[in-house]
């Protein structure tokens, strides 16, 4: 069976400009919501106390409010997770109450003034201060993925295609990044987990287009590099295709089955996968054009003669 | 003829592939309610210990399926939580004193797996339950703690050399002195800068002021140092709370992460872990007047402290000895049946404590209970500040010169007795520390995780199965068979490595490993495909395909690697559990999709003449 039957190259580079201005409108977009919206960070960021109930039946959240308000939490934030019988209870940190033990308060209150049973399912305290040491491990890490993923595309391929790929991860990061602003989708850790996955996602495929750009590049003897790109571009579509395809459908399992815990996780790797896949076209390899790759700088160096660099000295 | 494989490579696959086999299987034997009995503060558990435990549940009609000493400790299983339970509060009311009575989940795997081995993955705490801290030790306060010492090291000095000082303090992060005369200070400062290395000394021949700075390089050894001593002390309290497989471990600079699976009385492991006490013995102060100390001129080498009924008492500042050297304390009971704490001492503290009370016999010694507590204030870095708070627990008059083993009453209730022996052994914390974090996962939530996490993976392992069927006919067959080779050799890789943890991000790891693992057939079989398009005969795209989508797979996948580990480097928590299972699958799955596939491949349509394949 086969879904794309391609008899001619496409020519993927006669868009790129205007995949170029889409791509810079969306980055735009994206920087302006995490301005604007900012992102919506979880408790694994911002420091305070949440804790995960679990009713018999269905919940009644006025009566829940009710309860927490005239017991002095009148700062939480009461939402269903999940199901309509579990809810999830938010809120900062309290001066002159000991966070620690906060959870068990609360706990304890919805038990007495709810007059049903409450299962605990969750608790979790975090202080604000791990919160900053995560942002600043967070942030660290993916600079430090990206730059060691620099240097080995650079020292494997090329540096335009390093500088082309790195950018392409940049923009899938920064999109992912949007959207969660954008839609207010709770930025936790399995979230950045996702992130980081996305980037390891969008490299495979941009190694791919690029690896078959350089063999293209090498076997082709002629035709101009863009002409080039197209060709491997619409040689390593059909591939491009079916991994997306096989990996959406993984994502959407987890997506579907895999919980509400692990929701945000999936929803930024199922948006990632459009967008590596995207950009491993359209932005790595314009970018890679846009710096003036040539077949010179991919056909392994002539070994020159030996003494053809004494040449000048003979008489 | 192209495309066979040597002999001694296929057999090497199947090798690497039953050994993945081996070593996944202990997951699928489950596991059995247990009770462990380990022994406390150097009571060992031994074969007359298990004899008597099996007798005593034997007696009590208690079904146990098999009991055995294994590391140490008395493990017995039970068919069903019924007995487990009965045989813990049965065990506990007569073990519990010496030793720590807890129950536990046991892998049921064959012995002659185990003899292997062969134990199934841990589960993360997401996944099996429980609690989990994040403590952070208060490094300020460590090194406050090196300076203080120095001072009184400086004075003992000092004196021990007759050179004379007006006054040694600690002044900022600075030790200064001040000294009567020039001479003093050269001579102090010849001597104290040759004693401690580790000090940056400078002199004001002005002010005949000495100062000692700690270089950076030792604060850093002192902070390095309190976070060990502080895990090890841990390691002892968390021991003392009976949890089976707890994990303590150092995060970073200055935090330690704790899982205790299984916890859910949160409460009682927090008053454990927060407990940051020691002890100090001084002398009480009985030559200047008390009254006038309350009145607030209290002599400037003592101090004044209250005892916890609000007596005052007037205590010299000088420590004769500190909670460090204790190595052992007990509570029971003295001839007038009140609680008493009995505390053992390593030898250098019994001859420092002898000779510190030799010469004071007859008179009154206090034991000053020290406690750090974490306030709501911070300081300017955020740090959380910690208030000391002092407290005499007793005053006794020294009977005789003490030695190694000596005791303490006047603790209060036997439960006070009990808790601070319990800190006593556990040691005495560097530093203070603080929770940070706290999670606490119920069990039933952990149930669902796994059960949503598997029929995540299921699901999307059924989908990719049908679509590789469908759309590469025999050779997605060929791919499928990879997949799952792939997904048993996770498991079993994870099962084989002793720190790897499954964790719900772990899970989403192997779904995510799975679509990855299809790509590199999609390569492979893309190139099968246009090698056959372009005219090329089986035989030939076959080997083409294969030799031209290699390098593209190594590429693609050690970009994807070193990712992983950085994450796995850097993350803490859901991301190393992602980034485990995400680095092991990239590599079991450029085995199974590239020499696996390879090897059935050749075997099916390898070195014959065809010209057709279904792919």
């Amino acid at each position: 069976m086969q879904i794309l039957k391609l008899k001619e190259t496409v020519a993927f580079m006669r868009y790129r400009k205007v995949a170029m201005v889409f791509s810079i409108l969306m980055m735009v977009a994206s920087i302006a919501s995490l301005a604007i919206n900012k992102l919506n960070f979880g408790l694994d960021f911002t420091g305070g106390v949440k804790v995960e109930v679990g009713f018999e039946q269905a919940a009644d959240l006025t009566k829940m409010r009710q309860v927490l308000d005239a017991n002095g939490f009148d700062d939480a934030v009461v939402q269903l997770f999940g199901t309509s019988r579990d809810v999830v209870i938010r809120m900062g940190e309290r001066p002159g109450v000991k966070a620690e033990t906060l959870g068990d308060q609360i706990l304890s209150v919805l038990k007495d003034g709810m007059s049903v049973n409450v299962e605990m399912r969750r608790i979790e305290f975090v202080g604000a201060s791990v919160g900053d040491e995560l942002t600043e491990q967070g942030g660290l890490a993916m600079l430090t993925a990206l730059i060691c993923i620099l240097v080995y595309v650079a020292f494997r391929f090329e540096w335009r295609f390093a500088l082309g790929s790195v950018f392409a991860l940049f923009h899938d990061v920064l999109l992912t990044l949007g959207l969660f602003s954008i839609l207010g989708i709770e930025f936790d850790l399995t979230v950045l987990a996702a992130i980081l996955a996305v980037i390891g996602y969008s490299l495979n495929d941009t190694i791919v287009v690029s690896d078959r750009i350089r063999e293209n590049f090498r076997k082709i003897r002629e035709g101009g590099p863009e002409e080039i790109i197209n060709i491997s571009l619409t040689q390593t579509l059909s591939r491009t295709f079916i991994t997306s395809i096989t990996t959406l459908l993984v994502l959407a399992a987890l997506f579907f089955k895999g919980g509400a815990l692990i929701h945000g996780f999936a929803t930024a790797l199922l948006f990632g996968v459009f967008v590596g896949t995207y950009s491993s076209i359209y932005v790595a390899s314009s970018i890679a054009l846009a710096l003036g790759i040539s077949k010179e700088d991919l056909i392994p160096e002539v070994v020159e003669k030996e003494g053809a660099d004494h040449e000048e000295m003979m008489p | 003829m192209l495309n066979k494989t040597p002999l001694w490579k296929t057999l090497m696959v199947m090798f690497v592939i039953a050994i993945g086999m081996l070593y996944a299987s202990p997951n699928l034997y489950g596991e059995d309610p247990a009770v462990q009995v380990s022994g406390l503060r150097g009571v060992e558990v031994d074969a007359s210990t298990l004899d008597q435990i099996k007798s005593q549940l034997s007696e009590n009609n208690i079904e146990v399926m098999s009991i055995a000493l294994e590391k140490g400790q008395v493990l017995a299983r039970f068919r069903d939580t019924e007995n487990q339970i009965k045989a813990r509060d049965l065990l506990h009311d007569t073990y519990g004193r010496d030793y720590s009575v807890a129950l536990n989940l046991t892998p049921a795997t064959p012995d002659w797996l185990a003899a292997i081995g062969g134990s199934p993955m841990k589960l993360g705490l997401d996944l099996s339950g429980g609690v989990s801290f994040l403590m952070e030790v208060n490094m300020k306060e460590a090194v406050n703690k090196a300076q203080t010492g120095l001072v009184g090291d400086f004075r003992s000095e000092l004196r021990g050399e007759k050179i004379r000082y007006r006054s040694v303090k600690l002044d900022g992060d600075a030790i200064k002195v001040v000294f009567r005369n020039p001479e003093d200070l050269e001579k102090a400062e010849d001597y104290l800068s040759k004693q401690n290395r580790d000090l940056l000394f400078t002199m004001d021949e002005d002010s005949l002021t000495l100062k000692a700075v700690m270089t950076e390089q030792k604060q850093k050894e002192i902070r390095e140092y309190a976070l060990q001593q502080n895990i090890t002390i841990i390691r002892n309290r968390v021991n003392e709370l009976g949890v089976a497989e707890p994990l303590v471990q150092r995060q970073g600079q200055k935090h330690i992460v704790i899982e205790l699976p299984g916890v859910q009385d949160t409460a009682k492991a927090k008053e454990i872990l927060n407990a940051t006490a020691t002890i100090e013995f001084r002398m009480v102060d009985t030559d200047n007047d008390i009254g006038n100390a309350l009145d607030g001129r209290v002599p400037a080498s003592s101090q004044l402290l209250y005892e916890r009924n609000g007596t005052p008492v007037l205590l010299k500042k000088r420590i004769m000895l500190t909670g460090d050297h204790i190595v052992d304390a007990g509570s029971g009971f003295d001839e007038y049946s009140r609680p008493q704490v009995n505390i053992t001492l390593d030898s250098p503290g019994g001859s420092k404590f002898s000779n510190a009370t030799k010469d004071n016999i007859g008179k009154p010694m206090a034991t000053v209970f020290i406690e750090y507590k974490g306030t709501d204030r911070k300081d300017a870095d955020g740090n959380t500040i910690f208030e000391k708070v002092e407290e005499v627990i007793s005053v006794a008059t020294i009977q005789a010169r003490l030695g190694k083993n000596f005791r303490i009453t006047g603790a209060g209730s036997q439960q006070e007795a009990h808790n601070l022996a319990l800190l006593l052994r556990a040691g005495a914390l560097i530093a203070p520390i603080q929770i940070v974090e706290e999670r606490t996962v119920g069990p039933s939530l952990g149930a669902e995780n796994i059960k949503l996490g598997f029929q995540a993976i299921i699901g999307g392992f059924a989908l990719v199965f049908i679509f590789m069927m469908i759309y590469y006919r025999a050779f997605g067959v060929v791919a499928n068979l990879a997949l799952g080779a792939n997904l048993i050799m996770i498991v079993g890789v994870m099962s084989m490595i002793p720190g790897a943890t499954l964790t719900l991000p772990g899970m989403a790891g192997i779904v995510l490993t799975v679509g990855m693992a299809v790509d590199a057939n999609v390569l492979i079989f893309e190139r099968i495909r246009e090698e056959l398009r372009s005219g090329k005969s089986v035989q030939q795209s076959i080997h083409q395909g294969y030799d031209a989508a290699f390098s593209t797979i190594l590429d693609a996948n050690i970009t994807t690697l070193i990712a992983a580990f950085i994450l796995f480097a850097v993350g803490t928590g859901p991301i190393k559990g992602f980034a485990v299972t995400l680095s092991i699958g990239i590599i079991t799955s450029m085995f199974t999709a590239i020499v696996g596939t390879r090897t059935v491949v050749n075997a099916v349509w390898g070195g014959k003449r065809l010209d057709k394949i279904s792919i």
